[in-house]
């Protein structure tokens, strides 16, 4: 039942991008049209969780024995674009029409700073903020929920810029400046879910 | 080259924030107040100026074709420096601004610059470009802070200036950096318009 409460409290109470703030250029670069905010989201999701699997093992195998942690930012960062590398390139080999379909947002992701940030977060163990027990399956359920929460907020959001597209907008407000804006309310409306955490924490008796 | 030009063109023609809207991340989380904003503007121009000055200093040495992870390299380790410095003197602020001094990492104004400015222009003019767009990100983010601390906490700069009946919660949570950053870009587009 916990990892539940991880699920949910990762994508709608805790979202990614409208409470944490992580991953905002993809969020405001590629939401202009539903179709390609689906595709990131999708190429966002696959990634961070295979991220969040390799650097939580270097972090537990590779830096902590050795001594290293100091290194983690620059090992983190690498290891995250060899693998994004690696995965177009099987990608490529294994499955041409997905690679078709995610292909131009791979190179993007690199310099997504979700993917750092969640690695960290579960390498860390600072995502845990009710008191479960921390392992590699918690971390690893986290970083996807974390990854659906940032698609479920990517593709809402693309239909709303396609709806301000057709809307008359002033001439100041065109462009980003709306687009914040419209951001604001739907992060307003993600508060609602503030506190449904803890009543699932309470209703399962943690 | 006027170097004084690239500095003014960093902080008013291509100001990070307002004009080519990059590094939305640390710009939307860390401007809680005005202080948090201004010290993430502070460690971002750090990095910025180091490995602007640093990959221009490289630029003849390092191939073409693995350029990308070479910068992302060298900015790492100016992070990883920054990250020591500032635990070791700063404790507190590090704290606060937490996961987004890691990310300055993943920030595109740092590899934006590296890619667009230092690797074509000599040291001296890429360290000016550095302070430039470091300033601009710096005065942008505390802008947005100021504003947000005022409405949200009613203080400035730490300073109780309204009573709290007339705080506005919003303005320090989430929806309330959207929201501040839109009005801000739009009064920007206004002024800069006419």
């Amino acid at each position: 039942m916990e990892y539940f409460l991880i699920f949910i409290s990762a994508i709608f109470v805790n979202n990614v991008v409208l409470s944490q703030f992580l991953g905002i250029c993809p969020f405001l670069g590629v939401s202009r049209k539903v179709s390609t905010a689906s595709g990131m989201g999708v190429a966002v999701t696959f990634v961070l969780t295979v991220a969040a699997i390799v650097t939580f093992a270097l972090q537990v195998w590779v830096l902590n024995p050795l001594g290293l942690e100091y290194l983690q930012t620059i090992a983190f960062i690498l290891v995250i674009a060899g693998l994004v590398q690696m995965l177009e390139m099987v990608l490529k080999k294994v499955s041409p029409s997905l690679y078709q379909a995610l292909g131009i947002f791979l190179p993007l992701i690199t310099t997504n700073c979700c993917v750092l940030g969640v690695s960290l977060l579960v390498a860390n163990g600072t995502y845990n903020s009710q008191g479960l027990e921390m392992s590699l399956l918690t971390g690893v359920l986290y970083a996807f929920s974390t990854a659906l929460g940032f698609a479920v907020a990517l593709i809402i959001f693309a239909g709303l810029r396609e709806r301000i597209a057709l809307a008359n907008v002033p001439k100041a407000m065109q462009g980003m400046a709306i687009a914040l804006v419209a951001a604001g309310l739907l992060a307003l409306a993600f508060m609602g879910f503030s506190g449904v955490d803890r009543g699932i924490a309470a209703a399962i008796g943690l | 080259m006027n170097y004084f030009k690239t500095i003014l063109n960093g902080i008013v023609r291509e100001n990070p924030t307002f004009v080519l809207l990059l590094g939305m991340c640390p710009t939307l989380a860390t401007t809680t107040s005005a202080l948090n904003g201004f010290g993430m503007g502070v460690a971002t121009m750090f990095v910025l100026i180091c490995s602007n000055t640093f990959i221009s200093l490289l630029k003849n040495l390092i191939p073409d074709g693995v350029r990308i992870p070479c910068y992302i390299v060298v900015i790492a380790s100016f992070v990883t420096i920054l990250q020591m410095v500032m635990q070791a003197y700063v404790p507190d602020l590090y704290k606060t601004l937490g996961i987004f001094i890691p990310l300055i990492v993943v920030n595109c104004i740092i590899l934006g610059r590296a890619e667009a400015f230092a690797a074509k222009n000599n040291v001296l003019a890429s360290l000016c470009d550095g302070v430039g767009i470091g300033i601009g990100f710096t005065l942008a983010l505390t802008l947005l802070g100021v504003v947000r601390e005022f409405f949200g906490k009613g203080s400035f700069f730490g300073m109780q200036i309204l009573p709290e009946s007339m705080h506005i919660l919003v303005f320090v949570l989430a929806p309330g950096a959207f929201i501040t950053l839109g009005y801000l870009l739009a009064i920007v587009n206004r002024v800069s318009r006419s």
